[in-house]
């Protein structure tokens, strides 16, 4: 299995990405610089770090939209294979159209770095089969705007299609509606959370509940379309 | 401001004008002797800049010359943008810290972010790639709303910078005293790694090879920067400051992977930062150091600010540039890199042999001035140095306890105090696991990070308590290197070497010079006893409010290795049963204690005394017994004594508690800041081995389950009793709770 970190100007954490799936399910990895990302399609699936794309200026994730890499990006995910957004990937994916809503500021108002524990609210996707459903996981999160923010109707849907795939399962520190964590697109081949699962692969760094989630990728990988 | 009629060189003279620009008499006349004429506006700019102590370290140079900067490990020591130490398997980690107090003082945000950014480009600089940031903060007690401000928007400020860049922050210290009030100190350090085959220098050397501008555009931000930092600030004249440097992580970000590819290219034939003074310096100093000279077209310079004059684009300290000289013929392909990652860079000179930094503007010399002359020949001060009548009223105070009726109410409130109190407030807004290598983060004694490949990791940690380097600077800048050097030992690794942070009052205090050269007497007898030397620094001068300076604060940023990450230890206790053991002696020692501070309302008497040789043995005896897996929790006593220590022996555990007995009089036991202490916990069956390993140590106590903080005295009378959630709830909120607060 071929993975692809794109990398837009400022995702600064592609690196963490990158070891990751050198650490978890030890495929090829490349990393994939935004302006050369036309050969996406040679990648059975994409990774979106986190980090401050473009600064954040603007809105986090908003400037990535105009790279012609965020095309590609949106092929690729309307092709059916897998991608995963975290932390500032998953505000990309929010912004691209990918993933349905939008973020707001933390409720602190500030950056906020620590360890949350994490609910799977389904593990019958491609990202999370190696969960069991309910399981509460302990991972990283480190963000400004972790608020993710859904209307109504879009939590209706949302809830309809089983997209939430994980809430926060003590405290929703930063807001989120309905202490949305994660979700998928409809088809369920997109993954956006802002939790850090890459940042917990290692017993040194403090955790390796996030192994799994690449684990699913890699046994699931085929599967993408079963939803 | 209006430069479009730059005064002429008489005029300069006539009318003194270089003393707007920082510049002494003395100071003028001897540019022009060393120049054989009057400079021009341009030159007496360049002058000013690179003559300003931020640049020539002028009055603390005769201080700097007394650290011991060798080592079997020291591959480069101070002199260029950071030091480099060799860590093993041909690695090397780079580092040092920097001050930035003015900047942080008038807009805190801007400048603690700037600072951050600065420290940065100063490691990649060298060819590292940074790994990690530890900053050291100090302000007001955060009683005054200016204060609570100034601490907010620091701390936002780091984190705003470090987060975006993805660097991990993993330690750090704040502390808090009124001495800071309106005049914070951000120091903020940076760490490193690279392959000893790419360590970098900023040379300007063979003739005719290009000298390419990379990064952000030149604007009229920062015009003067390292000159106002040399000087004190009066709170009237924080009106009329020129416009400040403001950063762009973002810029970095691109400008940094740029250089750390282009490091690989054998194009490369030096790198520097444009820090303080900007263009001035780095053009300057490249030059010098290589024995060259550097003729730069200011025309080719990239502006973001029509009609910039050349002394505005020389003494401009805009933010994320670089200057780099590479091979003649290579430039397309060097600018081609920065390109791909959406950095300008332009040719804008070459190499000369003549030594000359040369500025051509308009098709005009702007500027010809040697450019030793700018970088080495500033004039080299001795000042005045005077013991302050204080310091033997202070020593003439016998050592007594403070009045302390309730001892658990004292250690709530000492909890309670910023200082002590859990920095989380601080942490929480850092991304401590960028980079996934933070094998311990901000709360424990050190940070350390997983050298990737290898089975070892890097320790690092600020610390400086300021406090008693005022009673007594030459214990007190011992106490601060062993104290670092206890908190990486704590943790389970080898100090190697250190940079230092040097903020003090002004210079031309003959008190204040005295309190410099004693405390760095300090630090260099402890630097020696403890194999630590000095591989970089940076001096902050002249950090006073109305007159009134600063307490002393060397800040000590100590890097060491942890050799195998299965030693890596931390302070919380881990099971219940293990043997809770104090080593060192107790002494009523409360000069300068946070004791003392929170009941006297001021500091006095005689720092607590330090003996390096027994610094050196307990902290060589404790690394050994943590290599050899006999410790299970480590941490060293230090503020508030030995009751905050054993409360955070608790808090960093999950749900044990702790029952001690002590010896003694209770409040000494409890609150005596004696130095070269340690509260270690040991498994029931490895005490006979730990016992013969450290000789100092003294069982007191076990880990309970219970919950639950019991201290009793000899005869079994409890002193304090309480559970780890109200002790606890105590230390973790305060901070929140006193910027939320009401004044």
């Amino acid at each position: 299995m071929k993975f692809a970190v794109l990398v837009f100007p400022g995702l600064t954490c592609d690196l963490d990405m990158y070891h990751a799936i050198e650490e978890t399910v030890k495929q090829d990895v490349e990393y994939v610089w935004h302006t050369e990302a036309d050969q996406l399609d040679q990648f059975d699936a994409v990774l979106l770090p986190t980090g401050t794309s473009y600064g954040n200026y603007l809105r986090p994730g908003a400037l990535a939209k105009s790279s012609p890499a965020c095309k590609q990006l949106q092929a690729f995910a309307e092709s059916g294979k897998l991608v995963l957004g975290v932390g500032n990937g998953f505000h990309i994916l929010v912004e691209a159209g990918i993933l349905p809503g939008g973020f707001l500021r933390n409720q602190s108002l500030k950056f906020r770095s620590a360890r949350e524990t994490v609910r799977v609210e389904n593990n019958n996707t491609a990202f999370t089969k190696e969960y069991t459903q309910g399981q509460v996981l302990t991972l990283p999160v480190a963000n400004e705007f972790g608020n993710y923010y859904a209307d109504e109707q879009t939590v209706e849907e949302l809830k309809n299609n089983n997209q939430i795939v994980f809430t926060y399962a003590n405290e929703n520190t930063d807001g989120s509606t309905e202490a949305i964590a994660g979700i998928t697109n409809e088809k369920g081949n997109v993954l956006g959370m802002m939790p850090l699962p890459e940042r917990a692969v290692e017993e040194i760094i403090g955790g390796t509940d996030g192994t799994a989630l690449f684990q699913s990728i890699m046994n699931n990988r085929g599967e993408q379309h079963v939803n | 401001m209006s430069i479009n009629h730059e005064p002429t060189a008489e005029q300069i003279k006539e009318n003194r004008l270089y003393l707007q620009m920082g510049m002494t008499d003395a100071e003028y006349e001897r540019a022009v002797e060393k120049l054989g004429r009057t400079p021009n506006y341009v030159e007496t700019g360049l002058f000013s800049a690179m003559w300003s102590e931020h640049c020539s370290y002028k009055s603390s140079k005769s201080v700097l010359r007394r650290f011991p900067t060798e080592g079997a490990r020291v591959l480069q020591g101070p002199g260029e943008g950071a030091g480099i130490v060799d860590i093993g398997d041909n690695q090397a980690a780079v580092f040092k810290m920097e001050s930035h107090n003015s900047p942080s003082a008038i807009e805190p945000f801007i400048g603690a972010a700037t600072g951050a950014g600065g420290i940065i480009r100063d490691v990649f600089s060298m060819g590292a790639r940074p790994v990690a940031l530890v900053n050291s903060l100090r302000f007001g007690d955060l009683t005054d709303p200016r204060d609570k401000f100034l601490f907010e928007e620091a701390v936002a400020g780091i984190a705003s910078y470090g987060n975006a860049m993805g660097i991990p922050t993993v330690a750090g210290e704040v502390q808090f005293d009124q001495c800071y009030s309106k005049r914070p100190l951000v120091n903020a350090m940076a760490v490193g790694l690279l392959n000893h085959e790419d360590i970098q220098k900023g040379v300007a050397a063979g003739i005719g090879n290009t000298v390419i501008y990379a990064g952000a555009t030149t604007g009229r931000d920062g015009i003067h920067g390292a000159t106002m930092s040399s000087s004190e600030l009066s709170i009237e004249e924080e009106q009329e400051l020129p416009v400040m440097q403001a950063g762009d992580p973002f810029i970095e970000k691109l400008l940094m992977e740029a250089c750390l590819e282009l490091v690989q290219s054998d194009a490369l034939i030096g790198i520097q930062d444009m820090g303080a003074a900007g263009l001035t310096s780095s053009a300057a100093e490249m030059a010098s150091k290589a024995g060259y000279g550097v003729e730069l077209n200011l025309d080719l310079v990239p502006q973001r600010e029509e009609n910039m004059t050349a002394y505005e684009m020389m003494l401009s300290e805009s933010q994320e540039r670089m200057l780099i000289v590479v091979k003649k013929g290579r430039e397309e392909e060097v600018i081609a890199l920065f390109t791909k990652y959406g950095i300008t860079a332009a040719t804008i000179g070459h190499v000369t042999d003549d030594k000359m930094l040369r500025l051509l503007h308009k098709g005009e010399v702007a500027a010809e001035v040697s450019a030793d002359l700018l970088a080495e020949d500033a004039p080299s001060y001795q000042k005045e140095s005077k013991e302050p009548a204080s310091f033997a009223e202070n020593q003439a105070i016998e050592n007594t306890e403070p009045q302390v009726t309730n001892l658990k109410e004292t250690l709530l409130d000492l909890l309670q105090r910023p200082t002590i109190a859990s920095k989380e407030w601080v942490y929480n807004q850092f991304d401590t696991g960028a980079r996934t290598n933070t094998v311990l983060a901000p709360g424990a004694s050190a940070g350390v990070i997983r050298v990737r490949g290898t089975n070892k990791g890097i320790a690092m940690t600020a610390d400086c308590n300021s406090r008693f380097i005022y009673l007594d600077p030459e214990v007190g800048g011992k106490i601060a290197v062993a104290e670092a050097a206890r908190n990486l030992v704590c943790s389970g690794a080898e100090p190697i070497a250190l940079t230092d942070c040097l903020n003090f009052g002004s210079p031309d205090k003959p008190e204040v010079f005295w309190q410099l050269e004693k405390s760095a007497d300090g630090i260099s007898e402890a630097c020696r006893k403890l194999n630590a030397p000095v591989i970089g620094g940076n001096v902050s001068l002249s950090n006073e409010v109305n007159g009134v300076p600063i307490y002393p604060t060397p800040t000590i940023g100590l890097v060491g290795i942890v050799h195998d990450l299965s030693q890596v230890t931390t302070p919380g206790f881990k099971q219940a049963g293990d043997a809770i053991y104090l080593i060192g002696q107790t002494e009523t020692e409360f000069g300068g204690s946070e004791l003392q501070q929170m009941i006297e309302g001021k500091i006095f008497g005689k720092s607590p005394a330090i003996d390096l040789d027994i610094e050196a043995t307990r902290q060589q005896q404790l690394l050994e017994a943590i290599q050899a897996g006999l410790i299970q929790s480590a941490d060293d006593l230090s503020e508030g004594g030995f009751a905050v220590a054993l409360c955070e022996g608790t808090f960093g555990s999950q749900g044990l508690g702790a029952d001690v007995t002590v010896e003694g009089s209770a409040i000494t036991a409890l609150f005596s800041e004696t130095q070269s202490r340690f509260l270690v916990t040991v498994q029931a069956d490895q005490v006979a081995a730990f016992e013969e390993k450290v000789q100092d140590a003294v069982k007191i106590g076990t880990v309970t389950d219970g919950e639950e903080i019991v201290i009793k005295d000899a005869e079994g009378t409890v002193l304090v009793e309480g559970t780890v959630e109200e002790f606890q709830t105590a230390w973790k909120g305060a901070i929140a709770c006193l910027l939320n607060s009401e004044d």
